[in-house]
């Protein structure tokens, strides 16, 4: 049997492609996941990265035996701080995130409309977490991207006419980065901005649910 | 006024009773007041509704009141870290009320300021909205969330001086400030009680004035996710 010829982006081809959206000077959120992997592809930019337990100027994680239990990222991880790094309560973390003070958030996502509604906290009949600093992040940065598969692993679209999933916002996202591309929500639908290598436009809109303009 | 105790359980002597409203600080297991949650499995007071944006884990922090069924309802963004707590929700002995992890910090620190209820566009057109007074400014919807006042807040700093001047350290401040503020009371855990003086007034996290009682104690500080990098060989 012939090896199929991979084609789109990995998950660090899609952080790259993501860190591609962040300009010199942004203040930034990265969620869980494969947002996390952004923050290796940032270059020479300057990006501060928030982390929302409290903390501007997030570092790396610490090398054994250098973790401290009162320095961790909303992930619960122990991560270190930088020479610029600032630390506040979780009121004043969230009046940065709800005042429009960060530039963007990278997100993952179950789920994402061509109107730029997003789910991504909850999945009826299953185990229910919580939206933890979700729902305030897209309600609140300047610019929501999201980062994600562009299906399911039954192949079904994620990229959809409607939600199906319970909202984390309405009208909240405005890229999708995905394995097989980038698409910017418009009015209308969903405009393709690039392709990833080896796939065509209408290979995205064949494996696209939602109104591909 | 003496605010300064001598133990969590003294400290909390004639605060607690069944039923109550307790605002707690933390996220995750960092920055959790340790020893007031462990004085108040202690004290066995039960039917407890506890703000506090996680519950712990299994057998620590917040946890140890599930364990011993103390808590009748959660106000949490996020309770994912617990075994128990999911099997006390799903059998419906335990009451949960999401909120959005800014929305129930605002909610705090709202509650503490004198402000009964606020707008915010976090949760439009999700369930967080539903029953909510929804209102426009500028063309855009907002909801109505209410402040929290506690009876009753249980809070973790790094240091105070004797008359309750706070200072935190690193992310383990998150909550505990809203927290602090939205009790009618205020207990506080720090690791070092200092003279009146030391500490530089300009650099005083939450002043004492929020601050009715106080202990000083050994916390164990346990880290829910212990993530490290590998040195590079040179």
């Amino acid at each position: 049997m012939m090896a199929s010829e991979k084609k789109g982006w990995d998950r660090n081809g899609m952080a790259e492609r993501a860190a591609q959206e962040l300009e010199d000077g942004m203040y930034v959120n990265l969620g869980i996941g494969i947002p996390t992997l952004v923050a290796n592809y940032v270059g020479e930019k300057d990006i501060t990265l928030q982390s929302e337990n409290g903390m501007l100027g997030m570092g790396p994680f610490p090398y054994e035996g250098e973790e401290d239990p009162d320095l961790i990222n909303a992930g619960k991880q122990t991560i270190t701080e930088l020479s610029r790094t600032a630390y506040f309560d979780s009121a004043t973390s969230f009046g940065m995130i709800r005042g429009g003070k960060i530039a963007a958030a990278i997100l993952g996502a179950m789920e994402v409309s061509e109107k730029g509604d997003l789910a991504n906290w909850m999945i009826p009949g299953k185990l229910v977490k919580g939206m933890g600093g979700a729902m305030d992040l897209v309600a609140g940065v300047g610019r929501v991207i999201v980062v994600m598969d562009h299906q399911n692993k039954h192949g079904d679209s994620k990229v959809l006419h409607e939600c199906t999933l319970p909202l984390t916002g309405k009208g909240v996202v405005d890229l999708i980065i995905t394995n097989l591309g980038v698409l910017e929500v418009g009015k209308k639908g969903l405009h393709i901005v690039e392709t990833a290598p080896g796939v065509s436009h209408d290979d995205i809109r064949a494996a696209t649910e939602a109104t591909v303009v | 006024m003496k605010k300064v105790y001598g133990s969590a359980a003294e400290a909390l002597a004639g605060l607690l009773h069944d039923g109550m409203f307790i605002a707690a600080g933390g996220f995750g297991l960092c920055g959790i007041p340790e020893l007031l949650i462990d004085a108040i499995v202690a004290s066995g007071t039960k039917s407890l509704t506890i703000a506090s944006n996680n519950c712990g884990v299994d057998g620590f922090g917040l946890g140890k009141l599930l364990d011993t069924k103390q808590i009748k309802k959660m106000l949490s963004s996020y309770v994912g870290e617990n075994a128990e707590f999911m099997r006390q929700y799903l059998s419906g002995e335990l009451e949960l009320e999401f909120n959005p992890q800014g929305t129930l910090a605002e909610r705090m620190r709202a509650g503490g300021s004198g402000i009964p209820g606020f707008y915010t566009k976090t949760g439009v057109g999700t369930v967080i909205a539903e029953g909510k007074d929804v209102k426009v400014f500028d063309g855009q919807d907002y909801i109505l969330e209410r402040g929290i006042v506690a009876d009753l807040s249980i809070v973790k700093a790094w240091k105070a001086d004797d008359t309750g001047n706070l200072v935190f350290r690193k992310t383990a401040r998150n909550f505990n400030p809203p927290a602090a503020m939205c009790g009618k009371v205020c207990v506080v855990e720090v690791e070092e009680i200092v003279p009146r003086g030391s500490l530089d007034p300009d650099h005083i996290h939450l002043p004492g004035i929020y601050v009715h009682r106080l202990i000083q104690g050994e916390h164990e500080k346990r880290i829910e996710q212990r993530t490290v990098r590998q040195r590079e060989i040179a």
